[in-house]
């Protein structure tokens, strides 16, 4: 998916690398902190990876826009800056939106300041690329790390509770695993997805090489 | 040996330096100050209905509450649930038949990471805590925060003794924490190891809360007879 002239990517696949060749946590290993702690339930963890996604598209727009402006002996404390004011705008509407989802997700909303998924693709990217293709970006990245946020939350809340989103989705009679909802649940479920996600990747990866010329 | 002429980018002057952090931080003071004021007032009645329930939660048995401010020669008037800036409030929790349950007081104090707010319920009839809830904390995720959660914990404040001295004036035993499991006594509250620091904190903030309302509680409480 490569442009027909210069070799830059089509504007498509920069959406499209977040989701799965470059996933943000499955393959870039990014943002674990959040990922492991948070993702106890569906909820919370569909919530802190919107609230990531929010601040990565909208920092990567701002940082863009500026990359001419800023010079780059100070572009790490503008980028910090800019981070941490779009954490504090979606530190006060999740206030605003749900005390108790604010108070679930606690200090770790916070903590997206310093998420290296955020930081990484200023760094890397926004401050190299246009809005468009910043923007398009920070959309594929965040919709990966709130896709594999909730592929955690979901497995960890259905076996650790029985429940996803607080429904009942087993018989009464279900003995939930509580070690899934606990801190080392969180590392068995990543390392169960990884080995779906790399098994699914190898075995497209073999699809794809070529067959073997006849002797 | 000579190669080409290696062509050094100057340095940008302090100038452009200081319009650019100067500059996006005026931007982001602004979003800030403008995301404050439209989620303010949303905020602010999130919080008081958080903590109408939270009244409920550590004043078991009570069905209404009435808010009362600390007035002049320390005696205790009725308020707005808000009050007053400034103003030092405590919840008077009453039964289906109007009898005074206890009093839900508000005290914060520093935790391991930053400030830490909570309610707690007292029961002048026990003459002591009867529960808390913290209302607001960063403490360490999966380390301070189980000052929420933890059962063992938790079970230190359905009766943690604030009974006071014989002359009314302080406690006769300030409230402290001590090792889990090395509780002896009913002012104890028996810490959480990994949270040393934590729960440690919510013992202190009991305590200096405590030092302070039960005097003025126990010599005014007619004041809180009158039901809403």
């Amino acid at each position: 998916m490569t442009g027909p002239l210069h070799g830059t990517p089509a504007l498509g696949d920069e959406f499209v690398k977040g989701l799965w060749r470059d996933n943000p946590v499955f393959v870039q290993v990014l943002g674990m902190c959040p990922a492991l702690a948070v993702s106890n339930t569906a909820r919370n963890a569909l919530a802190m990876g919107l609230a990531t996604s929010f601040v990565l598209i909208l920092s990567n727009a701002v940082i863009s826009s500026l990359r001419h402006v800023i010079p780059k002996q100070v572009r790490i404390a503008t980028y910090i800056l800019v981070i941490a004011t779009f954490v504090t705008v979606v530190d006060y509407a999740i206030q605003a939106v749900s005390l108790d989802l604010h108070k679930a997700l606690g200090a770790f909303i916070s903590l997206i300041v310093v998420n290296c998924l955020i930081l990484g693709r200023a760094e890397a990217f926004a401050s190299k690329h246009g809005i468009g293709r910043s923007l398009l970006d920070g959309l594929g990245m965040g919709a990966g790390f709130t896709v594999a946020l909730f592929s955690l939350g979901a497995v960890r809340e259905i076996l650790g509770s029985g429940t996803l989103f607080g429904i009942q989705v087993f018989h009464a009679d279900f003995q939930p695993w509580i070690v899934m909802i606990l801190p080392s649940g969180g590392f068995f479920t990543l390392a169960a997805w990884l080995l779906v996600f790399n098994a699914v990747t190898a075995r497209r990866a073999r699809a794809a090489e070529p067959l073997e010329a006849p002797r | 040996m000579s190669g080409p002429p290696v062509v050094q980018e100057s340095p940008p002057s302090a100038w452009h330096m200081y319009r650019a952090m100067v500059g996006v931080g005026l931007g982001c003071g602004l979003l800030i100050v403008s995301v404050f004021q439209l989620t303010g007032p949303t905020i602010a009645r999130n919080r008081a209905e958080a903590l109408r329930r939270a009244i409920f939660e550590v004043l078991p048995g009570a069905g209404s509450s009435r808010t009362f401010r600390v007035a002049a020669n320390d005696r205790f008037e009725p308020t707005e649930a808000a009050g007053q800036p400034g103003d030092r409030l405590v919840h008077a929790g009453y039964d289906a038949e109007q009898r005074l349950v206890g009093l839900a007081i508000e005290a914060e104090g520093m935790g391991y990471q930053d400030v830490i707010r909570l309610l707690y319920g007292y029961s002048f009839a026990e003459d002591a805590v009867i529960g808390i809830r913290v209302l607001e904390s960063r403490e360490t995720p999966g380390l301070g925060d189980r000052i929420e959660t933890d059962p063992a914990f938790l079970a230190n404040f359905q009766r943690l003794d604030v009974a006071l001295a014989p002359d009314g004036s302080a406690l006769a035993n300030p409230i402290q924490a001590v090792k889990r499991g090395e509780k002896e006594h009913a002012w104890q509250v028996d810490g959480i190891t990994g949270a040393t620091i934590s729960s440690v904190a919510i013992a202190d903030i009991l305590n200096k809360s405590a030092a302070w309302w039960v005097p003025r509680i126990r010599r005014s409480l007619d004041d809180f007879r009158e039901a809403p």
